[in-house]
């Protein structure tokens, strides 16, 4: 399994996430609040017109993050999926 | 026969308000963003002879609250529980709402868990098993869509019950750690997903609205055709008001007479307030009663937070918050709106620079005066009456300008005073909703027209009396508003402007709306808004453009700026903070008028 940044997965894959970094500013706090939980299945789904900030799909809802936000989330790619 | 005291809690935008305005039949303002409440409220209902009082609070994603509307939240749900709170969650997005749900049975005595949008979940193949649910949580679950008023009853049976019975919820206790994936597995087994079509018409909206193509000039289109059926459809109202208040004043004024009323005093009621009354409803009143209803259909649709999402990386590059787009779009509304608005925005220091700078888009009580202006403008340069189209273009231009203004202040403002580097950004895109147009408009517009009526009382008549004792007293040889005016006057001319305008301006304080038909009585003009009158007194493209430039970047009126007072209650020296919400505009007011009176002096002079 390859662990990656939740900000380079590409649209429409889908990652499990393993941890969160402390980000400061009570971001990690927040993220799980909205669900960002370790464990969770997560789906990239667009991107802003400017590129930034990146859209979520996330327990049936759909969380916008900025990009070094998102950064701070390590996700794995599930076998057999994504390909 | 009791005294039940309930509490509504929940996730932004799962219908709270919704399920609040069902109970209690009153008409809390809703709309499809999360963040839309931002204070609490209070309504009563009776149910099987008991009262029960219940209050709405602002929607939160956690009890560890990090935003000021959600600390509200947390401590009204803390320190003082209630007879039963009501967890209002999303029938949707289940999983992410137990969070809360879960979190919130760990502390208060009694809950009733009420699944709302069941109405959205069955449209989405989603079903749920209530009865597991509740056996799983240990609390009663009430399904409902409080929107079609469906399972009302069964709710405030259920809130009754509870909050009437002895015992405690039977919610097992769960750690902090826990309760994420404890909330994914009750989801899990609770619901049951069908094949969903809803889903593939939300993406498809979604990449129209936010595509890398369609999304600006979408944006674009929405804030165009607002504008557009703004100006077209207050100008028919207005003109519709104007004919029947010009018929009836004569009457007011023979009734008056009638009544044996002194001289003075007739002048006084007649010719002062209900003139000036008058003339602010027919101005005020048809924007605001087309421009509301609108933008609640896009607040209801779904659209707003997208804008924000489109726009997040401007705001960033400038060191603030995407949410301000949010706030700003509020503002064109009504600014003291738009100021309590930025509760949404986490970071203090970027709550700061919105509240800061949310006078600097331009309110309803500022667009008549706007569409006047640049339809002056369009009559001096072409000579004719601007067409609605035009000034749909014009409005646009004055828009984008008040808009980059705004980025750039924002900007200088986080290099200099606000210091810092952008914090976090989470928003939540919620889903599409198909806007309950009929209900939408018959409410907003009502709404709307009785609060126009209402500041129009309360500010505009007492103003009109106020203008016409300046008008009226003698001091020497000239009236007091004579004096007044001519003491300004060097110093506004120095500006581009003049000292009636000036006078007006500051007159104006109370209420934008009232500035044109003040300006109107200082030049000694009864009534009626014709450029030729204003011409008349000497107003020239230069004056034209430094009074629009001036509308746009003044002081907020003064319900503004007591709002950003009471908003920033806790920051340190939240006097110094209002204190700089006033002058940053006054400034980039009086500089931006300096340099166009002064800068076509001087392309004058090197043309001649």
């Amino acid at each position: 399994m390859m662990e990656m940044q939740l900000s380079s997965l590409q649209p429409g894959e889908t990652g499990i996430i393993q941890h969160l970094d402390e980000g400061g500013r009570g971001l990690t706090f927040r993220l799980r609040d909205l669900g960002f939980t370790e464990g969770s299945r997560v789906t990239f789904v667009f991107q802003s017109p400017l590129g930034d900030p990146l859209a979520y799909r996330i327990r049936g809802t759909l969380i916008a993050l900025r990009q070094k936000d998102a950064a701070l989330v390590t996700v794995c790619l599930p076998e057999g999926e994504n390909i | 026969m009791s005294i039940i005291r309930a509490a509504l809690a929940g996730n932004p935008n799962v219908g709270k308000s919704t399920v609040f305005n069902a109970l209690t039949g009153l008409r809390q303002h809703t709309g499809n963003w999360p963040g839309k409440t931002v204070d609490t409220k209070t309504g009563t209902f009776l149910h099987d002879g008991h009262t029960i009082h219940i209050t709405d609070v602002p929607g939160t994603y956690s009890l560890d609250a990090h935003s000021p509307e959600e600390i509200v939240t947390r401590d009204f749900l803390l320190t003082d529980p209630a007879d039963c709170t009501v967890i209002v969650c999303d029938s949707v997005t289940l999983s992410r709402n137990l969070i809360l749900a879960l979190q919130i049975l760990q502390v208060t005595p009694r809950c009733v868990l009420c699944l709302n949008l069941m109405d959205e979940a069955k449209k989405r193949g989603i079903a749920v098993d209530t009865d597991r649910l509740s056996a799983l949580l240990g609390c009663p679950v009430v399904p409902c869509t409080a929107r079609k008023k469906a399972g009302l009853d069964l709710l405030k049976d259920t809130v009754v019950k509870a909050a009437l019975a002895p015992a405690a919820n039977n919610c097992p206790a769960y750690s902090a750690e826990e309760i994420p994936a404890l909330a994914d597995s009750i989801a899990m087994q609770v619901i049951s997903q069908q094949p969903d079509t809803v889903h593939r018409r939300e993406m498809f909206l979604d990449r129209l609205f936010t595509g890398k193509v369609t999304a600006y000039p979408i944006m674009a289109l929405f804030v165009l055709v607002v504008f557009w059926l703004t100006i077209r459809g207050a100008g028919y109202l207005s003109a519709g008001l104007e004919t029947l208040f010009s018929f009836l004043l004569p009457l007011c004024r023979d009734f008056l007479l009638w009544m044996h009323l002194p001289p003075v005093l007739v002048s006084f009621l007649a010719d002062g307030v209900l003139a000036t009354l008058t003339q602010v409803i027919a101005v005020m009143l048809p924007p605001m009663a087309v421009f509301f209803p609108l933008f609640t259909l896009l607040e209801d649709l779904g659209y707003l937070p997208r804008a924000a999402f489109n726009t997040d990386r401007l705001f960033c590059g400038c060191g603030a918050c995407g949410k301000q787009a949010l706030t700003m779009l509020m503002g064109l509304g009504c600014n003291a709106a738009g100021v309590t608005g930025c509760r949404i925005i986490d970071s203090p220091r970027e709550r700061k620079l919105a509240i800061l700078t949310n006078a600097f888009m331009p309110c309803n009580g500022r667009l008549p005066m706007v569409l006047f202006l640049t339809g002056a403008l369009v009559f001096l340069t072409a000579g004719r009456e601007a067409s609605g189209t035009l000034q749909t273009v014009l409005l646009m231009l004055v828009f984008l300008l008040c808009v980059s203004v705004t980025l750039l202040l924002c900007r200088l403002l986080s290099i200099t005073i606000l210091r810092g580097t952008p914090s976090a950004f989470t928003l939540e895109l919620p889903s599409y909703r198909i806007p309950q147009v009929g209900q939408v408009l018959v409410r907003s517009v009502l709404d709307r027209t009785f609060l126009v009526l209402g500041r129009a009382v309360s500010v505009a008549a007492p103003a009109g009396g106020v203008l016409w004792l300046l008008n009226h007293i003698l001091i020497g040889d000239k009236v007091l508003l004579s004096h007044i005016i001519r003491f300004l006057d060097p110093f506004a001319c120095f500006f581009g402007m003049d000292g009636v305008i000036l006078t007006a301006f500051i007159l104006s304080l109370p209420a934008a709306e009232i500035f044109l038909p003040l300006v109107l009585t200082g030049y000694g003009h009864t009534a009626g808004d014709s450029f030729a009158a204003l011409l008349g007194e000497g107003w020239n493209g230069v004056t034209v453009l430094c009074v629009l430039w001036f509308t746009l970047f003044h002081w907020p009126c003064s319900t503004t700026i007591l709002t950003i007072r009471r908003e920033l209650q806790g920051e340190d020296s939240p006097g110094k903070w209002t204190a700089a919400a006033v002058l940053l505009p006054v400034l980039v007011g009086l500089a931006g008028c300096a340099l166009i009176r002064w800068g076509t002096e001087l392309i004058h002079l090197i043309l001649s």
